[in-house]
């Protein structure tokens, strides 16, 4: 399936991934969901959330919350060595002005860590 | 944990954290590796057009397959919400065309662009090119197995595009200054401002002007496409571990 707003695209595909870790680890619910979720990602969180908030409905995430943390953006230049934080179209190297630069953090798009309850393992007695 | 020796195993209703660290497109970008074995097993080089709506790039393609005909086979896999407009326009020029409407879907993935390779003859093209939808957001997160990502800007658009969709910008491999004839009357553009803000991206993407319409003026992009289809053509070196996988040792 394929959606205008490709945010729901990833969604989608993120659901995907945690409904097969859930089925694996016979979860029986997730909890938490959180991503990394850099600004050179091409994917606006808001519109993920909002995404998220519709399409977990029906499935083991239905109530999860989903965490979108980012880390900003960080270049290392590959003329003069500094390392720096910036901005998604500021890339050139702030002190020496080089535009060789190598992303160090930014464009991720990662799915970090699932959160889930597992089934009650206990027995049923019954006297 | 269990709290009562520490042991790993959960007390039941405990919530379970798994530390995952997995791409949210590794679907994605499993098939457009799939896609790319495709390609190369033929040596077929697939150059990814992306632009907003109304740049060029079909017109682009029309100019390029008048230019190359006789030096490249070419064929064209055209994205578009609806109609095959753009691929009547390409199958009017002698080439194939196959067109994918995504309906309501903003850019091409690489599920879609499996669907259509298998409809093309792959061990006759040397050259396949992808017009993206038109929009400069949604396709540049999409891997698709293309080679090279190429991105048009008319002059007719903002100097500060690449400031301001910094993620396709950076992407690209080549950008095309498109509609450069009607440079005289659209005052506002600098091409040095807009060549300033693709520079601030951190990549040394060259920038070359095209004008597809009237009197076709094609500038160096003919020089890069022969540039990139000998380079992909040229002999690689492999890592031994790829030899010997490849060999079965």
């Amino acid at each position: 399936m394929q959606f205008a707003v490709h945010e729901l695209s990833v969604c989608q595909a993120l659901l995907i991934q945690v409904e097969e870790l859930a089925r694996q680890q016979a979860a029986a619910a997730v909890v938490r969901i959180t991503i990394d979720c850099g600004p050179l990602s091409g994917v606006e969180p808001t519109l993920l959330k909002d995404a998220f908030a519709i399409m977990r409905l029906g499935g083991i995430a239905a109530s999860a919350e989903l965490v979108v943390a980012s880390a900003g953006v960080s270049i290392e230049c590959l003329e003069c060595g500094g390392r720096n934080e910036t901005r998604p179209n500021r890339l050139a190297c702030a002190a020496c002005g080089g535009f060789r630069t190598r992303l160090i953090a930014g464009d991720e798009l990662r799915l970090r860590s699932v959160e889930m309850r597992a089934l009650d393992p206990r027995p049923v007695w019954v006297a | 944990m269990c709290q009562v020796c520490g042991c790993a195993i959960t007390s039941p209703g405990e919530p379970v954290v798994l530390e995952i660290l997995q791409d949210l497109l590794a679907a994605n970008d499993r098939t457009a590796a799939h896609n790319r074995a495709h390609f190369d097993e033929h040596g077929v080089l697939v150059i990814n057009l992306m632009s907003s709506p109304g740049a060029g790039k079909t017109a682009l393609l029309e100019a390029t397959i008048v230019a190359l005909r006789h030096r490249y086979r070419m064929a064209v896999i055209e994205g578009d919400l609806e109609t095959d407009n753009d691929a009547v326009r390409i199958r009017a020029q002698g080439v194939p065309a196959i067109q994918i409407t995504t309906g309501t879907a903003c850019h091409l993935d690489a599920n879609l662009v499996h669907q259509a390779l298998h409809e093309l003859p792959l061990g006759g093209i040397d050259v396949l090119f992808i017009e993206n939808v038109g929009n400069l957001v949604c396709p540049a997160g999409f891997d698709l197995g293309q080679h090279r990502n190429v991105t048009l800007l008319s002059v007719t658009e903002g100097d500060d595009k690449p400031a301001k969709y910094p993620v396709i910008f950076r992407a690209s491999d080549l950008v095309i200054l498109t509609k450069t004839d009607l440079l005289d009357v659209m005052d506002d553009f600098d091409p040095g401002r807009a060549a300033a803000a693709l520079r601030q991206l951190g990549a040394d993407t060259p920038m070359i002007h095209t004008a597809a319409r009237r009197t076709p003026f094609m500038g160096s992009w003919v020089a890069w496409l022969d540039q990139q289809v000998a380079r992909h053509r040229a002999p690689r070196y492999l890592p031994m571990a790829t030899l010997a996988a490849r060999v079965g040792a």
